[in-house]
């Protein structure tokens, strides 16, 4: 091979070359289906969900995520399909061709009003508000059971300073476990244990978490739709009753650790920081932080005393 | 996935292959995986004529570097090593992706371009997925060499002994730049030693516990004429400064941006108002510039960007507006249509090739300068841990629930040799210095392999221990492989 004689120099910057592409990927083609009595086109591979959502209908999800896999464990986004004897989780069901679906005939309405009743009897939802509106829109009324209800009322655990959890408030929804496994940490820290009402959410052997295998990136806080898993330092203001969300400001930033660049969205009341989310639809991490960008924000709230 | 590390660390559980090589046994490894992709016909001839150089002489050199001596020199097995090299040579894509384990050595430039070699030799750079890649341990540590504080380089990496270059910038600041480069970090303090720079302005680092070998770092800290530390805390650095300025947590009290690892420039906001009394950095900047004789009128962070923009080709086209509506751009963005890049290095592609040719270079493993023998027989390495950051004077201040206290991490098998329990301590040494630590048992650690964090300085001194053997090319001291000697330690 000959050796070229151009050699690169510091000295000169490196000339522009075409932008690099992303690979396109193979077209995906088009269906069509019918909701509520509308048709809508979408790419093969996608779900009623996605389908309801192209046409701004606003179809309830409480354990469906964008960045998780759907587990089908809630039950309220079913849809009624029509040749389907069961409803459908809209969250899950790929659209099919020429399918017919309907989003608020009564046995839908019926279905999903059952399922918030069921939850909210037996679940503390002071800290859900998505699920209140649910509640409100579809006309629950989980006190018909009577005071008897059987409920998960416990007491919360609070064993580490950086977030707690209170399985009263907990529905079952799985996000925390998938979020802890394949999803995102892949630390598998949590678990579903226990069958039936009997099932919950616990490390192995129901082991305090400083002696289970969390990081504590707090990614299950992040996806915890009830507030059942919470940071302390909010857990504690509440407590005190000084946690004030209408006095609360949200602003988007750079975590100050390492070289990643996760985008932080950091919640501050009174000039304070209170907590640290980030963002699930920014291409960085899609709303994954660690240890450090979740909770390693206390730094700078200790600067008087030093 | 393959895990190139020492240590068996949690990702090298996660690992398809772990490669547990010795402590700056890299070169060997990577020239002989080279050398196997040349032998086994898998090296991409068609990239390597279209855009490299110097291939001859990087064959030549690898030559010498079999599986059987690569074995030998790394610890690695032959058969593991061939398999990595088959295996990347064939990948669809591939990248190599480093961080400090690979810089913080004495010859630090070399082990990186050991592995540009083989990313010029399999073609797998300035293609989608492929590329080598320095993951960067800070959140602006790019964004701070993109913005100049590099010893050649203003900024957007444009060269300071390029005289045209240099007139821009003269122009725009109405100053005269001197052609001649600065020191890096370590030539700083080589300077110091010679008496040649006895002012420093130290921002936000803490060089008292981060510098290898201590001792010699605090010496020459002590016979500086002023030292200013501007910092968020009074770390050890700032207690030993003449005038302490305070630094404001600019992530979350200013406003600018940060450049990530992936070149990635994006936006940091006020989120929380500035502690009483303290000013935004650039402020001190602007009012220290104010005492030497310049107006430079109200500071604000977008327009010190836009100024980097209008002199940065690389940044032009990076609005505030547009990198808040993209979520952060990657540099070079040339204008304001110009997406950014998500790779780099596409021009080695292109027919003809844009530009000058990729160079490979003949580098040879050399072993750490540190020298094992029969008075300091075991190898230390240092890292980090999960939840702790560098020095610690941000990080210690949050209850991380899996903090631990600081120890000598050791394999079970020398806790025997050495007759220590877990919890017990020990004396460590070093041709440089001598300090006591309990010990912690870690199976993810051969025998003869040691590791400190460099965390907790206050209660275990790492840096007495480290050597200041100095990469000549990056100034990069070689913290990942000392000389040790533990010894039992009766308490008084």
């Amino acid at each position: 091979m000959s050796e070229p004689s151009q050699a690169p120099s510091p000295l000169i910057p490196v000339p522009r070359a075409p932008v690099p592409q992303i690979p396109a990927a193979a077209p995906r083609r088009e269906i069509e289906i019918t909701i509520d009595g509308k048709r809508v086109a979408v790419p093969e591979g996608a779900t009623i969900l996605e389908a309801t959502r192209k046409l701004g209908i606003d179809t309830p999800t409480l354990c469906f995520l964008e960045t998780l896999t759907p587990v089908n464990a809630c039950r309220v986004c079913v849809v009624e399909l029509e040749g389907s004897r069961t409803l459908v989780p809209a969250c899950s069901r790929k659209a099919e061709a020429g399918m017919a679906v309907h989003t608020e005939s009564e046995r839908v309405l019926l279905s999903r009003r059952l399922v918030l009743d069921f939850l909210a009897s037996s679940v503390d939802v002071s800290t859900a508000p998505t699920l209140r509106a649910y509640m409100e829109q579809y006309g629950a009324r989980p006190d018909r059971f009577g005071a008897r209800a059987q409920t998960v009322a416990q007491a919360p655990k609070i064993d580490n300073e950086l977030y707690m959890r209170d399985y009263s408030k907990c529905i079952l929804c799985y996000k925390c476990v998938e979020a802890c496994g394949v999803d995102a940490q892949n630390t598998f820290a949590i678990s579903v244990a226990g069958r039936g009402f009997s099932a919950h959410i616990s490390t192995e052997f129901d082991i305090p978490l400083p002696q289970s295998a969390c990081v504590y990136c707090g990614n299950c806080i992040g996806v915890c739709p009830t507030g059942a898993l919470m940071f302390k330092t909010e857990y504690d203001r509440r407590a005190a009753g000084t946690w004030d969300e209408t006095q609360q400001t949200q602003t988007d930033t750079i975590c100050p650790y390492c070289g990643v660049g996760c985008e932080l969205t950091v919640h501050a009341q009174e000039g304070q920081i209170v907590k640290v989310s980030s963002p699930l639809d920014h291409s960085v991490t899609q709303g994954n932080l660690c240890i450090k960008g979740r909770f390693g924000w206390q730094f700078t709230d200790s600067r008087a005393a030093t | 996935m393959y895990v190139v590390d020492p240590r068996r660390t949690s990702s090298a559980q996660w690992a398809d292959v772990w490669l547990g090589l010795d402590v700056g046994s890299d070169i060997s490894l990577a020239n002989a995986m080279g050398r196997e992709i040349i032998v086994s016909g898998l090296a991409n001839e068609a990239f390597i004529r279209h855009a490299t150089s110097g291939f001859e002489a990087y064959r030549q050199c690898v030559e010498k570097y079999t599986l059987d001596r690569a074995e030998r020199e790394t610890g690695v097995p032959a058969e593991a090593i061939r398999q990595t090299a088959h295996a990347y040579a064939k990948a669809k894509s591939g990248q190599i992706c480093w961080t400090l384990g690979i810089t913080e050595h004495h010859n630090a430039v070399d082990n990186v371009v050991a592995l540009i070699n083989l990313a010029l030799l399999t073609g797998h750079v300035g293609r989608y997925g492929s590329g080598v890649n320095p993951l960067r341990g800070q959140n602006n540590v790019q964004g701070g060499g993109d913005m100049g504080a590099i010893p050649d380089r203003l900024t957007g990496f444009q060269h300071l002994e390029n005289p045209e270059l240099r007139a821009k910038f003269e122009r725009a600041w109405r100053a005269k730049i001197e052609p001649k480069r600065g020191w890096h970090l370590s030539a700083m303090f080589d300077a110091m030693e010679r008496g040649e720079l006895t002012l420093l302005y130290v921002l936000g680092e803490n060089p008292v516990d981060s510098e290898a070998d201590r001792h010699r770092a605090v010496k020459l800290l002590r016979g500086l004429k002023f030292m200013v530390v501007q910092d968020l805390f009074c770390t050890r650095t700032a207690e030993m400064a003449d005038v302490v300025l305070p630094g404001s947590a600019g992530w979350c009290e200013t406003e600018g941006t940060v450049t990530s690892s992936e070149r990635r420039v994006q936006r940091v906001r006020a989120a929380v108002p500035l502690p009483h009394g303290v000013p935004d950095d650039i402020e001190i900047i602007y009012q220290l510039a104010r005492r030497f004789g310049h107006e430079w009128g109200m500071p604000d962070a977008e327009a010190i960007w836009n100024e980097v923009r209008q002199l940065s080709p690389m940044h032009a086209g990076m609005s505030y507006r547009r990198l808040e509506e993209l979520g952060g751009i990657q540099w070079p963005c040339y204008d304001e249509t110009h997406p950014g890049e998500m790779y780099l290095h596409s021009r080695l592609w292109q027919e003809p090739l844009i530009g000058p040719r990729a160079p490979f270079h003949a580098v040879e493993f050399e072993p750490p300068v540190d020298e094992l023998n029969e008075q300091y027989p075991m190898r230390l390495t240092t890292g980090r841990y999960l939840d702790s950051y560098n020095t610690g004077a941000q990080s210690q201040r949050f209850p991380s629930p899996l903090r631990r206290a600081a120890t000598i991490d050791l394999s079970p098998e020398d806790g025997e040799r050495y007759q220590v329990g877990e919890g017990e301590k020990v004396r460590i040494s070093s041709r440089r210095g001598s300090i006591i630590a309990p010990v912690r048992f870690d199976s993810g650690l051969r025998p003869g392999l040691a590791f400190l964090s460099v965390h907790f300085h206050e209660q275990v001194a790492t840096n007495d221990l480290t050597i200041d053997a100095v990469d000549p090319k990056s100034g990069t001291s070689e913290f990942k492989a000392t000389a040790i000697r533990i010894e039992k330690y009766a308490e008084k």
